[in-house]
């Protein structure tokens, strides 16, 4: 039995630390080398910053490569207003966009909650489908709609709405619709869960009751939905901040997200600093949605157990 | 839901599946169209799946991408399910928060900040990056979202079947492999194809942890949609939906399979 238990244990440890170690190495420290850069300075040299950390040199190599770590970049951050500005846009596109999000998706998942039971995997199915094809394709698809020459001008025109071809394209509405359907899954599944676990009986008592259909759904339906309204809106708001693709092939150039900015900074502007220090401080301001998240995700997926 | 859905609820899943839905047709339909500009219709053509086949540079990136696809969702899926198994079977252990924290975070963390922080770990320990730095990076995006769709369904079954087998003097191991892995098979399968679909999508990491030599298909794509529409994207797109529409549509069968087995076998537990 002893030997059993310690082949166990240990099956049991490598189970953990294979994963473990993984994400450890992959996703965990990559953010202590971008916080790193991000107080390093930028130079014309491969690679292309510095202090470079020289573990060769010992204590001493360390102390210097101390000494020589500076806040420039996020100076730098602070200092021109163009950062600051994508930031507040990005908060902005990402406040506009989860808010239309709700508006459209809560009525496809009430619908689809209310839907026959049979019919509801098939519902459920054609939501998802859409998230799994390409992202990208999806943001092109809508390209070949919006563009001048494209079919949205070519259908409002025969219709006598407009007269001259809209430009469409490079423009803030381009991005909301852009954002609003390709974040549209992410609003919807999680609004359907929580109103399809609702337990009928509790409408059936209010209107037994006298209380018309409307206030029901305010006083009872609404309220019971709402760890799915938080679960969609997170999902959507956080990663619409970070947003490069929608923007970049969608929106106009007079004013970019954050997203966008801290692409520039790194492949156009090869200033590795700046776009960490960008990454660190887009980080700060996700921090808390994050967590909220998180802690979300393990009541849902864990249970009571943790 | 007792009452039937009311008009309202009708239209506005119609509505919202013809937004869905809509643009993808479209785009699809112009991939068949035999005049270059979008609003002129020349008819059914299959001129522009030609054109693709004499692209070597979409075709080479397209492998690119598939080879990518497989490996990292094939990483993901061993290392999501073993996340998965340690946050539902393994009770408490040391450091447990971090790595439920760890696990769920690049779910909604914004790409650019996971592919910037990856190079820049490619860059500290001076890899060269290529193909396989494209590998390590979608296998930690996507293990993720294996880890999810595993969990969700390690947590949903019943755990007598497990605790029988255990009982009965069945080591762990092996009941793991004769009874858990059997029951969650239809869960792992589905993690495989997200985590093929998601890598064979992802730009911005990609673009970020490449190197010489190893432009995927989005990298590709991507360039060529800056510089405008151009019908043999339609043509690229449109195979690339078929593959992802056709690869969800056989493992949501393959879960609803095991779904009705796992009925049966509990329904035969209670005869």
């Amino acid at each position: 039995m002893q030997g059993d238990r310690e082949t166990r244990d240990w099956g049991r440890r490598v189970v953990i630390l294979v994963p473990y170690l993984w994400l450890a190495i992959f996703f965990l420290a990559p953010f202590v080398i971008v916080l790193k850069i991000s107080l390093s300075q930028s130079v014309l040299a491969q690679p292309p910053y510095t202090p470079v950390l020289d573990l060769a040199a010992g204590w001493q190599g360390l102390k210097t490569f101390a000494a020589q770590l500076s806040l420039d970049s996020f100076g730098l951050l602070a200092s021109d207003s163009l950062y600051l500005l994508s930031y507040l846009k990005s908060l902005q596109v990402a406040a506009i966009s989860t808010v239309l999000l709700f508006a459209l998706g809560y009525p496809i998942a009430y619908g689809m909650a209310r839907a026959p039971k049979a019919w509801q995997p098939m519902l459920v199915m054609a939501v998802v489908l859409p998230f799994w094809t390409s992202f990208l394709i999806r943001i092109y698809a809508w390209i070949n709609i919006l563009q001048r020459d494209g079919l949205l001008n070519d259908v409002l025109m025969r219709l006598h709405i407009i007269d001259t071809p809209a430009a469409w394209l490079s423009s803030d509405t381009a991005v909301y619709i852009g954002m609003v359907y390709s974040y549209l899954p992410f609003m919807v599944l999680p609004l359907y869960a929580s109103l399809e676990k609702m337990d009928e009986s509790l409408l059936e008592a209010a209107s037994d009751l006298g209380c018309p259909a409307w206030k029901a759904f305010w006083l009872i339906t609404f309220p019971l939905s709402l760890p799915g309204v938080g679960a969609g809106a997170l999902l959507s708001f956080i990663p619409i901040v970070g947003e490069f693709v929608i923007p970049d092939l969608l929106g106009g150039s007079e004013s970019q997200m954050i997203g966008q900015t801290l692409w520039i900074e790194f492949f156009s502007n090869r200033d590795w600093p700046v776009a960490s220090a960008i990454a660190i401080a887009l980080l700060g301001l996700l921090l808390v949605p994050i967590l909220f998240y998180e802690r979300l995700q393990q009541r849902s997926l864990e249970g009571g157990r943790t | 839901m007792k009452h039937g859905p009311s008009p309202f609820n009708v239209v506005s899943v119609a509505l919202g599946l013809a937004f869905l839905y809509l643009p993808i047709v479209i785009l699809v339909i112009y991939s068949f169209n035999a005049s270059r500009l979008v609003t002129v219709w020349g008819g059914w053509s299959l001129v522009w799946y030609r054109e693709l086949l004499n692209d070597e540079a979409i075709l080479s990136a397209a492998w690119i991408s598939f080879r990518v696809a497989f490996l990292s969702a094939t990483a993901a899926t061993v290392l999501g399910t073993l996340a998965a198994v340690s946050l539902t079977r393994m009770g408490r252990f040391r450091g447990r928060l971090l790595f439920s924290g760890m696990v769920y975070a690049p779910l909604v963390m914004p790409e650019v900040i996971t592919g910037l922080s990856l190079l820049l770990l490619f860059v500290a320990l001076n890899v060269d990056r290529g193909f396989w730095t494209v590998v390590i990076a979608h296998t930690t995006l996507t293990t993720c979202f294996v880890t999810v769709i595993v969990q969700s369904r390690l947590i949903g079954f019943d755990r007598s079947l497990e605790e029988a087998a255990m009982d009965l003097g069945c080591p762990p191991f092996r009941t793991f492999m004769m009874i858990t892995l059997p029951l969650v098979a239809p869960a792992i399968a589905a993690g495989w194809m997200l985590a093929f679909a998601l890598s064979l999508d992802d730009l911005v990491i990609a673009s970020f942890t490449t190197g010489p030599g190893a432009t995927t298909l989005p990298i590709r794509i991507y360039s060529e949609v800056r510089l405008g529409v151009k019908p043999e994207i339609n043509a690229i797109c449109t195979i690339v939906i078929a593959v992802v529409a056709l690869g969800t549509v056989i493992s949501s069968l393959m879960i609803k399979r095991g779904a009705s087995q796992r009925e049966r076998a509990a329904l035969g537990a209670q005869v």
